[in-house]
């Protein structure tokens, strides 16, 4: 039931992982696994009110782009080095995802899903209707020259992969730290049977809240973490498909798993990649891999290794 | 009775669309008892037990727990002043462990102290004689082991008030004994309000009982006096 010693060593040895991959892939598979770690904290934000929690939002765009925007703004129009406005796209984050959360958590279930979206629709609409500092669709880039942390270039390859892994390790030990208190059990207890957690004594509309919050600033996270070290910011991250684009990742990998997000990012990413050198059709692969995927793992990968191998698996 | 009320209802009432399910029901629950709540089916038990755990808001009337006025009180924060409920209709979490399940309530007063929170968990599940099935998902047990898996998770709460709901529906005659054990043991230490069909366990276990009969209640007293008594009598076998 309890063994943190087999936890500890899988979370030390995907970190350790990762730190290898460095060393052995080519300068673009570097580059796509920065980028797969960014996204996979967005990804865990959203399995963490999605897999662990059972509550399914369909707005989570909006907590990644406040999150891009406010370190994109701070730095373009405030003039903000990147550790301040970091801090200052964590807190849009916050921000945003505390106040939807305080209306959309009076609903759930479907509700919860179409308020969700109905909110980062708004959200992404505001954001076009302020083009003037956002530049809308079109973006803005956020200057090389800016990008430096502690005299250090984050546009470098090198520099990149390690400030990409060091957000992406922070948010996973927070993860895999989080499930294992008894908060996180407790989310697990309200995704199976709220009215039964309620009736251990459990506040369960204060749990829901403070998962979302922490769901939104993970994603607000992995959204500031993505401007500034990819140089750009734009509403095409506040659409609707970046709503999608996690829930498909956390189903894929594995909900309720801690390497699930990781695993079904970098599966996604991968699949789009290697599919689209072979043919122009690669989005019908994609999707039939994913129609595949689901009929015969519908607890995605992380979550079949977990029923067949694995019963342990945090 | 001489000791003081743990529990107290004053003029409770509820009325679902027109129905009227309690009409002015008056409760005592003196502390350490042991207290069964029988009537005829629709008589208002499930009702008079939603009211004090928080499930159902009364129409009017109030209830005090240990003195505190609790009737407008959140479910949740009753629980944690000691109250523990175990549902009527299973209700488990059905994909976690046998053990998880129990340890999610231990959880709530003992904070994550691991060795702390396995020893109650094991020693509330060795009380209803599942230890052995600890391991296994909630959902995979067999009814009679959800029944008594419910009974453990409130058992892990040590609750000051403990209010089960038919806890021996589905239970073998064996369980049904060990039932009658536990609560034996249990009183004392834990005040009880039982709701149950079952007259043998009824006359077996309670100290004394409260008959309810459309949503009011028709007569209290020591399990012979029930027996005897002519309106009980007529509330039962007039339904039959």
């Amino acid at each position: 039931m309890i063994r943190p010693s087999r936890d500890v060593s899988l979370h030390a040895g995907v970190l350790a992982a990762l730190l290898l991959l460095f060393f052995v892939t080519s300068a673009y598979h570097n580059g796509n696994l920065a980028r797969i770690m960014v996204l996979a904290v967005f990804a865990m934000g959203y399995n963490f009110l999605f897999g662990y929690t059972g509550l399914l939002s369909l707005g989570h765009a909006l907590f990644f782009s406040a999150g891009m925007y406010g370190l994109g703004i701070s730095m373009n129009h405030l003039d903000m080095t990147v550790l301040p406005a970091f801090g200052m796209g964590i807190l849009a984050s916050l921000a945003v995802t505390g106040a939807i959360g305080f209306l959309a958590l009076r609903t759930s279930g479907v509700a919860f899903m179409i308020v969700t979206l109905m909110f980062a629709q708004a959200g992404y609409l505001t954001i076009l209707l302020f083009g003037k500092y956002t530049r809308g669709d079109e973006g803005f880039v956020i200057q090389q020259a800016e990008r430096t942390l502690f005299g250090i270039d984050l546009t470098d390859p090198t520099n990149r992969y390690f400030a990409a892994f060091a957000l992406f390790a922070v948010s996973y030990l927070f993860i895999a730290w989080a499930v294992r208190t008894s908060f996180g059990r407790c989310l697990v207890a309200i995704r199976e049977n709220e009215a039964r957690a309620r009736m251990l004594g459990y506040d369960t509309a204060r749990h829901k809240y403070l998962a979302l919050l922490a769901s939104g600033v993970l994603s607000g996270a992995s959204g500031a973490g993505y401007a500034l070290l990819f140089g750009y910011a734009g509403a095409t991250f506040a659409s609707v498909q970046y709503s999608i684009l996690p829930l498909l990742w956390v189903l894929l990998g594995g909900a309720g798993t801690t390497i699930g997000p990781l695993v079904g990012t970098a599966f996604a990413f991968y699949l789009v990649d290697v599919s689209s050198e072979f043919t122009s059709a690669y989005l019908l692969v994609v999707g039939a891999t994913i129609v595949f995927l689901t009929l015969f793992f519908p607890q995605g990968l992380s979550g079949e290794l977990r029923r067949r191998l694995a019963p342990w698996l945090p | 009775m001489a000791s003081v009320s743990l529990l107290e209802t004053r003029q409770v009432c509820k009325n679902f669309g027109g129905l009227d399910a309690l009409v002015n029901v008056d409760f005592d629950l003196p502390g350490g008892q042991v207290r069964a709540l029988i009537g005829p089916n629709g008589a208002g038990k499930s009702t008079l037990v939603g009211t004090i755990c928080g499930r159902i808001k009364p129409t009017s009337g109030s209830i005090l727990f240990d003195g505190q006025e609790i009737t407008q009180m959140a479910t949740h924060r009753r629980i944690c002043l000691g109250i523990a409920y175990t549902f009527q209709i299973t209700s488990v979490f059905s994909r976690l462990t046998a053990f998880e399940n129990v340890a999610l309530g231990v959880r709530r007063i003992h904070g994550n102290r691991r060795h702390k929170v396995r020893g109650l968990v094991m020693e509330a599940l060795e009380r209803v004689n599942i230890a052995d099935l600890a391991r296994q998902r909630a959902g995979d047990l067999s009814y009679g082991h959800q029944r008594l898996l419910e009974i453990a998770m409130g058992l892990g709460q040590s609750p000051v008030l403990f209010i089960m709901d038919e806890p021996t529906q589905g239970l073998s005659e064996g369980e049904i004994e060990g039932f009658k054990e536990l609560i034996r043991s249990l009183s004392g230490q834990t005040t009880i309000l039982l709701i149950e069909h079952n007259m043998n366990v009824v006359m077996e276990t309670a100290q004394y009982i409260t008959v309810l009969n459309s949503g009011s209640v028709l007569a209290e007293g020591t399990g012979d006096e029930m027996r005897r008594n002519k309106q009980v009598q007529a509330a039962y076998l007039g339904r039959n």
